[in-house]
């Protein structure tokens, strides 16, 4: 049984992994940026979370409804002033801007709420849960994460297979001097593509305040477990980011399970594999084909 | 063929932060803030000012971790040393019929063990300390106190358990005779805080079973080691310690712990953890059924700002108290108080008072103490006279006569619990619970009330 439910924990843990990676593994597929400042701007969310929530006291999912246009503003903002130049530039340009985006953010973070630890109230809904069995409990904090992030996966992944700007975002992907010529200006669907990417990061922001304690360089830990996600699910797919985050994060668990020291070191030893054994991930470029 | 290689770009980025993460550095923290900077500058223009009535010129070097996931410990840092060098321009340090001005030089070790280092070096070398202070944890301590062994400099040190700072320095507890030539350190040990723990425990009804929640890094390793550590000295006491395995930094989920605890049925939770593991671990024990009834813990509460972040699941948890406002002291220096020091720090700065605050200025007296002792700034003066010296700080006194190590001088420590003010200037107050082992030491620190178990 408690194998069981380090399984079921570490599936609703993948949830949030996916949540956090969604938007990294977006920018990707359309945009071809490793976004660096990832984690930094999902502390960026944490904190806006913080203003709202402990400092305004605005309900938990009043706050939730405004940092995601929030975030989705300055993702718009961030892709017109710094990374469409980047672009322009080629090569490793995006790369290094986005981490001298990630050094300036966090120190501006840093600055403005000082290195406290914070954290985003929400009351009796972080820790309640659902007892299944003696053994297995699960929390509703998780749960709601591990559904909001599989939501945003489908979400995502149907607006970039239906929608007209979504198909215009894999078109641009695929080729954005022809689809420039189509008449579509492609870094206005570039800057549109960051703010859906920034939305989720808003979402995961929220989620990771609450669930635990952060401070400015907490990002940088978050975008690890992101990257993990992104790389064992595959490049630029969505679905395979929800597959990616959930094996890393019943890997972490059952690690833990086998030894407390361990759970880390097996999530990396199987984004390790992944990357020796199959380094274009588990589903790769759905997005972009 | 394009994606091919842009794969590698974003796996290679991935792969060096990985390796970034393990090794322990920061993405953000490669070039030097402005505010180590601004501080010395202006340090250094009150200490001109003062210039003009003095003999001379004792420069005070400090490190300390201003930005960066220690930061919480290096908070106070700037006010202290705004507040010292405003004493110093008044009241030149008198040695050996002289009269010195002091000129302090705050540097930032952006909580980085390699940065801590590099700045000594340069305080020492590019600057011309006289004496190096560091403070707040072995990744600050440690590599201050290698470079002053290095380079011949007289060092003061605090808020770091004494064990792993000797050993951390290159000394042999065991061996009086390994004794640093340089360095000088006060603060408690392994044994105070093990018997402080206990004291809280054993005001509490339980079965005295013990949930050990320890990190694997150096704090955790001496901790729970089997012979020196914690197994040993509560062993004896009649608690059996369960520690199902040390976890690594930044571990996002706990229910492997949660389920050992549970299932050997533990009523006592102690553990040395960084806040953001033990927010997300207590968040998740709730959820997963997981109520002992008292928890003793270390690193992660101490500050006030981490327990506002932990809302209504901080109520009387419990944690060591290295120095509070209500110790019976007064300040070598100024005459102050702990209490209007204190009352003077939230006055301006609007801030609570948090367990540093009284290390910080007491670093301070100690290098005044150890200038006039040695009757001037000659680095051998100073390192001999810190050998045989005692002084009454705020944090009460440090004798370095009687210490367990030639280089090392104890302080008091007691018990305290957060309790929620109702309606104070903060939403939850530090209060000291138990204070026994303190008498021992030969401090009597006034109890603000009772252990009570978590609710």
């Amino acid at each position: 049984m408690q194998w069981l439910n380090a399984i079921i924990q570490g599936i609703l843990l993948g949830g949030l992994y996916a949540l956090l990676a969604a938007g990294l593994s977006l920018m990707f597929g359309v945009m071809r940026i490793v976004n660096l400042a990832h984690g930094v701007l999902a502390m960026l969310a944490a904190y806006l979370g913080v203003v709202f929530v402990n400092n305004l006291g605005l309900p938990w999912f009043l706050a939730l409804v405004i940092v995601v246009p929030i975030m989705a503003a300055v993702g718009y903002v961030l892709q017109w002033g710094l990374f469409n130049r980047a672009i322009s530039k080629g090569g490793l340009a995006p790369l290094l801007v986005a981490f001298g985006l990630a050094v300036v953010l966090t120190q501006l973070l840093q600055q403005i709420f000082s290195a406290d630890s914070r954290s985003i109230q929400i009351g009796a809904l972080g820790t309640s849960s659902i007892q299944v069995s003696d053994t297995i409990y699960i929390g509703w904090f998780p749960l709601m994460t591990f559904v909001v992030g599989v939501l945003v996966i489908a979400g995502v992944q149907v607006f970039l297979n239906r929608a007209p700007l979504g198909r215009a975002m894999r078109a641009t992907s695929d080729d954005p001097e022809t689809v420039n010529l189509m008449g579509i200006n492609n870094r206005q669907v570039y800057a549109l593509a960051t703010a859906l990417a920034m939305a989720t990061v808003g979402l995961a922001g929220m989620f990771i305040g609450t669930k635990t304690q952060f401070i400015p360089t907490y990002g940088d830990l978050v975008l690890i477990f992101a990257f993990e996600a992104v790389i064992i699910g595959g490049l630029g797919s969505l679905w395979g980011t929800l597959v990616g985050g959930i094996i890393l994060g019943v890997a972490q668990t059952v690690g833990s399970q086998i030894n407390p020291s361990y759970g880390l070191l097996v999530g990396n030893l199987v984004f390790l594999a992944i990357l020796a054994f199959r380094p274009q991930g588990l589903l790769p470029k759905a997005v972009t084909t | 063929m394009k994606m091919a290689r842009s794969m590698r770009v974003f796996a290679a980025v991935a792969a060096v932060g990985l390796l970034a993460t393990a090794c322990g550095g920061n993405l953000d923290s490669s070039e030097s803030s402005s505010a180590d900077g601004g501080a010395a500058s202006a340090a250094a223009s009150a200490a001109a000012g003062a210039g003009a009535a003095t003999d001379g010129t004792v420069k005070i070097g400090y490190v300390a971790p201003i930005t960066g996931p220690l930061a919480a410990f290096g908070e106070g840092d700037q006010y202290v040393v705004d507040q010292m060098t405003s004493y110093f321009a008044a009241n030149p340090i008198q040695a050996g019929g002289k009269s010195y001005g002091v000129e302090i030089l705050l540097k930032d070790s952006q909580s980085d063990p390699k940065r801590a280092g590099e700045v000594a070096g340069e305080l020492i070398n590019t600057d011309g300390v006289d004496i190096l202070m560091a403070h707040a944890t072995p990744e600050t301590t440690v590599p201050v106190t290698q470079q002053c062994e290095a380079n011949a400099t007289p060092c003061i040190t605090a808020d770091t358990p004494w064990q792993p700072w000797v050993v951390g320095s290159g000394a042999n507890p065991g061996d009086p005779a390994t004794a640093l030539k340089w360095s000088y350190h006060f603060f408690w040990g392994l044994e105070d805080i093990a018997a402080v723990n206990m004291e809280v425990w054993n005001e509490v009804d339980t079965n005295k079973k013990v949930a050990a929640l320890y990190a694997n890094d150096s704090d955790g390793q001496a901790f729970t080691d089997e012979a020196m550590g914690y197994p040993a000295i509560v062993g004896p006491a009649g608690y059996e310690w369960n520690n199902p395995g040390l976890y690594p930094l930044g571990t996002q989920d706990f229910s492997a712990q949660i389920n050992a605890y549970k299932q050997n049925g533990d009523e006592i939770l102690t553990g040395i953890v960084v806040p953001p593991d033990f927010a997300t671990f207590w968040k998740q024990a709730k959820q997963q059924g997981f109520n002992p009834k008292i928890a003793t813990i270390g690193k992660a509460i101490e500050f006030p700002a981490a327990i506002e972040g932990l809302g209504d699941l901080a109520q009387n948890l419990a944690t060591e108290v290295w120095w509070a406002p209500s110790y019976p002291t007064t300040s070598s220096l100024s005459g102050t108080t702990s209490q209007a020091f204190a009352d003077q720090y939230t006055a301006d700065t609007g801030k609570q008072w948090n367990v540093t605050l009284g290390f910080s200025e007491s670093l301070f007296e100690t290098a005044a103490a150890a200038v006039v002792a040695a009757g001037g700034t000659d680095k051998q003066a100073i390192a001999n006279a810190m050998k045989t010296m005692k002084v009454d700080t705020l944090v009460g006194t440090l004798d370095w006569n009687s210490g367990p190590f030639p280089n090392v001088a104890k302080t008091p420590l007691v018990g305290g619990q957060w309790r929620a003010t109702d309606g104070g200037q903060f939403p939850y107050d530090l209060v000291i619970v138990t204070n026994e082992h303190a008498k021992e030491q030969g401090l009597d620190v006034p109890l603000g009330g009772k252990v009570e178990p978590l609710p």
